[in-house]
């Protein structure tokens, strides 16, 4: 097999908690974070259900101890994530090696880009916010947060694959030797724009969404920010790091069938997966559990059901979809599925597919829908996003 | 062992007439404004009419600068293994109607084509969709460094042989309300400034534009080849009194010197405010060196570092720098090695290193 990079440091938050240990709590007592939208003003409040982060922005400024509204939400959710995963990885002088940051997101400031668009000409008090819709710009303020200078920093958006891609990054310049350390995630708050966007679509639930059920009626929108700490091995036996585990495979790959659904056949999906175990060194037989991307929309679980058949030529190992515990987390959902990836092999422990009843009449696949033990080695975690774009990672216990 | 990176074809369309690669800055167009719009090719030889009115003009500048590398670089679209991008904004002009549809028609009656073309990936996926290729497909979106970062994931899959021709580019498109508040911040000159004048224009802000730029990126020199790339690094702060340092140090690193560089390349844009970290370094180190600038002809935008590179790119293939880029009278007979140093406002900054091949 292939050598793994080490995974030492992570942070989370999401609708269902506020860091690691307080999504591990939810995840493992079936307590999702769905529900009716309340910090957001908008018409369809009535007919979505969506995973938002408990805390308003005051309150999470105040835990960062920010001035008001000087940054966005998808900042302020995503600094205390990056905090937390380095606090777990015990960093306290960020620029002593060569350590990076990438974050990925989609939506970046549009929360105040949306809500100031004409407000900027006659209101110069939140012009702050002007340079905000650059969706590099959250990426600045993290790294502004945590101390890092003189560094590499950059911002990967390719919708919702956009984290799983800045692990991958993150892995690959680790391995190349140009980073010793990186920090590596994304981040994502609620939006009109994503709302409205999805809801043309016409694929937004009004219920709980029902990932990889036949009577599925799409997904719930989520926000979440999420971030792993990779180290390269030098750095780990230097400083005697814990290791929690090991990015051991990613593959990238592009479905090249259409701007927002993917193929009938899921050819993207087997290829980004394909290309992951190869990376690993493994055979499809090695992984035991795979964290789906499931969405819950008619077109992905088809897809990625029917991808899934055909990697494991029709023996697929226990999974499911976390989605319809977060919400579907746009950018960050590569992230938050790392770290849930990662709570699976520490605990040997593979998280329900909630609300699921009715098994797709297209095939015959079953996700796991109780909390369920099982001694893990390998877990495969899937994101795919608009533009064709798919993205897979394999999580390891060992190197 | 590590292979060595080429640019292998170049294709661009800017504020110059640049989407000719038969051409090399022999006319330049003289623009007077605070900000400057690109000089469109035909894209009807480019792109078929009922596609063309769908796109936005940032797909419509990259499909050509794309369809320019790959013509010239003369592969097969199914020789291509990935396609990286790099754009501060995306198409950001159908964000913007998608937002003002959302407030002017109180969230109802929209339609999802603006909010689908949103999308930042939107150029590298629909150059994907288009080509059929199914590789390793990446946008990054980060200010002035979303261009390098591409370039650096392109170098890093070619040196390790996990592909051998990448398609990589750097696009953005000018739209009026990013223009409207970035004159009320006072990012956007106040005044009109002539092109070659904007460097002394002794006042803030920068000439704002757009412009497309991709390269065919390989691991085997080609008949076209422009250059040989030997490395890239990015930095999200640096003062203005390190940057010769930094310099200094990313040269010896990759084993040179100052001396060995014949032409450095600055993104100057005439903004007083935050000019002197080039200014440091034409009246500092490389005060002897062969100086070259380009924001004046391709404006300022997120992704015009890949007009730098274009520019880096030709000056090795023709061995000469035209006059309408040159920065001081230092001459240099045949340049093997260039040089580019980019920042904007300060923040993220770049240095790329070509060597003729």
């Amino acid at each position: 097999m292939n050598k793994g990079v080490a995974i030492t440091g992570m942070g989370i938050i999401s609708a269902i908690g506020n860091n690691v240990a307080e999504n591990y709590a939810s995840l493992i007592s079936g307590k999702k974070g769905i529900s009716k939208i309340f910090q957001i003003e908008t018409v369809h409040k009535d007919e979505i259900m969506v995973g938002e982060i408990s805390d308003t922005n005051p309150v999470l400024e105040k835990r960062l101890d920010v001035s008001e509204n000087q940054w966005s939400r998808t900042v302020l959710i995503g600094c205390l994530a990056a905090e937390e995963a380095l606090k777990n990885a015990v960093i306290t002088k960020i620029n002593d090696v060569r350590t990076g940051l990438i974050s990925g997101t989609t939506v970046g400031g549009m929360d105040k880009s949306e809500q100031y668009f004409y407000d900027y000409f006659e209101h110069p008090e939140v012009r702050q916010h002007i340079t905000g819709l650059h969706a590099g710009d959250s990426t600045k303020k993290i790294a502004k947060h945590l101390g890092l200078e003189e560094s590499f920093v950059t911002t990967i958006s390719t919708a919702c694959s956009s984290a799983a891609n800045a692990i991958m990054l993150g892995a690959r310049m680790i391995k190349s030797g140009q980073l010793d350390r990186v920090i590596v995630g994304g981040t994502d708050c609620l939006s009109k724009f994503t709302i409205n966007g999805f809801k043309t679509l016409l694929i937004l639930s009004d219920t709980y969404s029902a990932p990889f059920d036949d009577n599925r009626k799409g997904l719930n929108l989520g926000e979440a920010a999420a971030f792993l700490v990779l180290e390269s091995d030098e750095m780990v036996k230097k400083e005697n790091k814990k290791v929690l585990a090991y990015v051991k495979g990613y593959g990238n790959a592009n479905d090249a069938y259409h701007q927002t659904a993917s193929s009938e056949h899921g050819d993207g999906a087997v290829l980004a997966m394909e290309k992951a175990l190869k990376v690993a060194g493994m055979q499809s037989s090695d992984i035991d559990y795979v964290n789906a991307h499931g969405t819950a929309t008619p077109n992905n679980d088809l897809s990625e059901g029917r991808a899934l058949i055909r990697l494991f030529d029709e023996k697929v190992p226990e999974f499911s979809s976390t989605k319809a515990f977060t919400g579907h987390t746009l950018a960050a959902a590569g992230g938050v599925e790392a770290v849930y990836s990662v709570l699976a092999l520490q605990n040997n422990i593979m998280f329900p597919n909630l609300n699921y009843k009715t098994q797709m009449k297209e095939f015959d696949l079953t996700p796991i829908t109780q909390v369920t033990k099982k001694p893990l080695r390998n877990v495969l975690s899937n994101s795919f996003g608009f533009g064709g774009n798919c993205s897979t990672l394999i999580f390891s216990k060992e190197a | 062992m590590k292979k060595s990176v080429y640019i292998n074809s170049v294709g661009s369309v800017s504020a110059q007439k640049t989407f000719d690669n038969s051409h090399f800055l022999e006319d330049i167009f003289n623009h007077n404004d605070t900000v400057l719009s690109i000089i469109a090719p035909d894209y009807r030889e480019y792109i078929p009419p009922a596609a063309a009115r769908r796109m936005a003009k940032g797909i419509k500048m990259s499909t050509v600068s794309a369809k320019t590398a790959m013509t010239e670089a003369a592969l097969e679209e199914n020789e291509i293994d990935a396609i990286i991008v790099g754009t501060g904004l995306g198409c950001i002009g159908d964000s913007e109607k998608f937002v003002i549809d959302i407030i002017d028609n109180d969230e109802q009656f929209l339609t999802p084509t603006r909010f689908i073309q949103s999308s930042h990936n939107t150029v590298a996926g629909q150059i994907a969709l288009g080509m059929g290729c199914k590789g390793h497909n990446f946008t990054y979106v980060h200010s002035v460094i979303s261009f390098e970062s591409a370039v650096l994931d392109a170098k890093m899959q070619l040196e390790n042989d996990e592909a051998n021709h990448i398609l990589v580019g750097g696009v953005d498109e000018l739209v009026d309300h990013h223009v409207d508040t970035h004159r009320l911040i006072g990012h956007i000159k106040q005044e009109a400034v002539e092109t070659m004048a904007v460097l002394s224009s002794g006042t803030q802000g920068a000439v704002f534009s757009e412009g497309a730029h991709f390269f065919v990126l390989s691991n085997e020199k080609r008949p076209s080849c422009y250059a040989e790339l030997l490395a890239v690094e990015t930095y999200n702060t640096l003062s203005q009194d390190e940057v010769s340092e930094k310099v200094a140090l990313f040269l010896s690193k990759n084993k040179f010197t100052l001396d060995t560089v014949d032409v450095v390349i600055l993104g100057n844009n005439g903004d007083v405010e935050f000019d002197g970290y080039y200014n440091e370094l034409a009246k500092g180190i490389f005060k002897n060196t062969c100086q070259a600038y380009f924001k004046h002809l391709s404006g300022e935008f997120d992704t015009a570092s890949g007009f730098g590179f274009w520019l880096a790119n030709q000056i090795l293939k023709h061995q000469y720098v035209p006059k309408a880029v040159r920065l001081n009278s230092v001459e240099t007979t045949s340049p093997k090695t260039i040089l580019i140093y980019n920042q904007y406002r300060g923040e993220n900054h770049s240095l790329t290193l070509l060597r003729k091949c």
